[in-house]
């Protein structure tokens, strides 16, 4: 008899999500699935606003990194205005964008991820969260809150605000920075690249014990996509797309992010609100690919900051060739990052530049279609606009970080499923190790909703025809 | 989580059709959250793992609108678990943005999404996913509320006032510290 095993709401993740395991005869994992269970229709809504609206409104797509759709957006407004942002606008851009990266990848490492690297896989479902984190260790939790409040505060000194700020206009930001503003955010820095090394630090003794969860949390072959710099390095505001397969070839490089599509396509499945994206000379659905912090180190050349490369080689250490394939290692990456990221801020806010008042490049709509592309904390984001003579929108298209790995997490939650879940002696540490993989990912739903639905995670076994036989639920 | 002792105030919370931007401020109250998990159980929550909401909670507070069967499934059963319940941001408030989907058909919504901008498999999803009601609606338009924080979101020390406000048996008056679009 084979069942369905549904695991509902996956949590500890940004949104709603649920999975479901299909079993087999004789209680194995033949089949899992990731579903997406809220959709919101920004692509269809957002249809006779003016363009100017565009970044506050999607903004609202997520509200944990809403920076990444205000980027992008504002690119893509750029790109309507057919203008170059001058740049100290530019720096400042970079600058939140940084700020982000630290406040959302400190949220997912220690608050979302860090109950079960130091509770356990194992441990009692009331207390494996970050208040149990905060029992057993408090110092790391005081660390983890302390960092992503660096993160929100330096957005919020910059856009007056913490969680949708609307300083980044189309052509540059609304403001320059004044000194004391910079002086203030420089003087959070260096207690956050403290925190941030001694978590790196503390994780990389972690690794070892893990190294059972690493060769089965995703590990199948994929390629990696992500924006670098014009000289192959870290880039997380502009550049070219490259991807890299799983042996570390370059497959595409320097691809205007503007040609997305040429590379790029979508695809929909009739059981989740996500999309799937897949890379298109391989088609759909053999292209599988993932984008992110892992993504972003596998393909950089160098990260271009001291500690971050230091940490990027012993990143690299962690398979003996090739690309770091096993998606448990996002949570290395991003430790790497916040590194860089803070790193890279003190070097652009010690630029004598950054002052310069020269921040707005100011034009009517120029051109009918508008393309936008960044890294968000979880990977690529793209926003494709058309408009009419009046710059009211006609059509849009979102590409968001968290669909890019759609078809890697069914990928992933498949392994894991079949490699610790057995359907005859059900526990529910099981299925934790399953959302596990999840958070690997730091899956944004609210994001992915974008066009399609909140993924609760719910267990289901059910028969091979179909009935329901077994709901696991939790609490 | 739970501890021994007296009885401890309970709070459940839960993210509807929104982007989770509440949950973020309620986050962003930064190290006052060690003096929250002082005075509270956090019972069921997307932060916490439980599957199941308690029979009997004492604070629900809900984000986002209500734009499908499992919102509103959630919303009536935060209801009648919860003695006090909490419409937190404007999604929940007023609808929002979600709600600037009622403006078009929901086919054609649907439609664009997974029929137009895809490139292969154009699909409607359909199975393992809860269905889209054709009006969002804010939480009040589907079950009785007893306290409106609007905002999008609302600010951190809003919510931290309304939070002790409850916690210390008091009625908060939320338009001192907040309002729409805040």
């Amino acid at each position: 008899m084979s069942r369905t095993i549904t695991i509902d709401p996956v949590t500890r993740i940004e949104g709603h999500a649920r999975i479901t395991l299909q079993l087999g005869e004789s209680g194995e994992v033949a089949d899992a699935r990731f579903h997406l269970t809220q959709f919101r229709g920004f692509e269809k809504f957002c249809e006779g606003r003016p363009y100017r609206e565009m970044p506050a409104l999607t903004a609202r797509t997520c509200g944990i990194c809403p920076v990444s759709h205000i980027v992008a957006s504002n690119k893509a407004c750029d790109d309507l205005l057919s203008v170059t942002v001058p740049p100290t606008a530019e720096k400042l851009r970079r600058l939140m964008n940084l700020a982000q990266i630290v406040q959302s990848h400190a949220l997912s490492f220690f608050h979302l991820s860090s109950p079960d690297l130091l509770l356990g896989w194992d441990a009692d479902v009331g207390s494996r969260n970050i208040f149990g984190v905060m029992r057993l260790h408090p110092e790391l939790a005081r660390d983890g809150i302390r960092l992503r409040q660096i993160g929100q505060t330096i957005i919020e000194t910059l856009g007056g605000r913490k969680i949708h700020p609307t300083w980044v206009v189309p052509g540059g930001v609304s403001e320059p920075l004044p000194a004391a503003k910079r002086d203030s955010i420089l003087a959070l820095l260096p207690e956050g690249l403290e925190i941030a090394k001694r978590s790196y630090a503390f994780f990389k003794t972690l690794v070892p014990r893990f190294a059972e969860e690493a060769t089965h949390f995703g590990t199948a072959p994929t390629l990696f996509l992500s924006l670098v710099s014009p000289r192959g390095h870290l880039e997380h505001y502009d550049g070219m797309l490259r991807i890299k397969d799983a042996d570390g070839r370059i497959v595409e490089d320097q691809v205007p992010p503007a040609e997305y599509t040429r590379i790029l396509g979508e695809a929909a499945e009739d059981w989740s609100y996500m999309k799937f994206p897949y890379y298109k000379p391989m088609g759909y659905p053999a292209g599988v690919y993932r984008v992110g912090p892992l993504a972003r180190l596998n393909n950089a050349d160098a990260c271009g900051t001291p500690y971050a490369d230091v940490a990027l080689a012993e990143f690299r250490m962690l398979q003996e060739q090739g690309p770091v394939t096993s998606s448990f290692h996002y949570h290395y990456a991003r430790l790497v990052e916040i590194i860089y990221a803070i790193e890279m801020m003190e070097r652009l806010l010690k630029d004598p530049d950054i002052l310069s008042t020269r921040v707005r490049a100011r034009a009517r709509s120029n051109r009918d279609e508008g393309i936008g592309v960044s890294e968000a904390p979880r990977g690529t984001l793209m926003h494709h606009y058309r408009i009419d003579d009046d710059g009211l929108i006609t059509w849009v298209n979102l590409i968001i970080a968290t669909g890019h790995n759609n078809l890697a997490m069914n990928q992933s939650i498949r392994q894991v499923a079949q490699a610790y879940v057995d359907g005859n002696r059900l526990r529910e540490g099981m299925l934790n190790r399953v959302e596990a993989v999840i958070r690997c990912y730091d899956p944004c739903l609210s994001c992915a909703s974008h066009a399609f639905g909140a993924m609760p995670l719910l267990v289901e076994l059910r028969d091979a025809g179909g009935q329901l036989v077994d709901r696991l639920g939790r609490g | 989580m739970s501890e021994s002792g007296p009885k401890r105030i309970t709070v459940a919370t839960a993210w509807l059709d929104g982007c989770s931007g509440c949950h973020m401020s309620l986050l962003d109250i930064d190290q006052r959250l060690l003096e929250l998990a002082q005075m509270v159980d956090v019972v069921y929550s997307p932060l916490v793992d439980a599957k199941e909401l308690p029979g009997q909670v004492d604070i629900g507070i809900l984000e986002g609108s209500i734009s499908t069967e499992d919102d509103l499934h959630k919303a009536e059963l935060f209801r009648e678990r919860c003695r006090l319940l909490v419409s937190l941001g404007d999604c929940a408030v007023s609808g929002n943005v979600p709600a600037m989907r009622n403006l078009f058909k929901l086919d054609e919504v649907v439609d664009r999404s997974y029929r137009e901008n895809v490139t292969t498999h154009p699909m409607i999803p359909v199975h393992g996913v809860p269905a889209l009601l054709p009006t969002v609606r804010p939480v009040h338009g589907c079950v009785p509320v007893d306290v409106f924080v609007p905002g999008c979101p609302p600010h951190a020390d809003a919510i931290w006032y309304v939070l002790c406000e409850l916690i210390a048996g008091r009625t908060p008056d939320p338009s001192q510290v907040t309002r729409f679009g805040a």
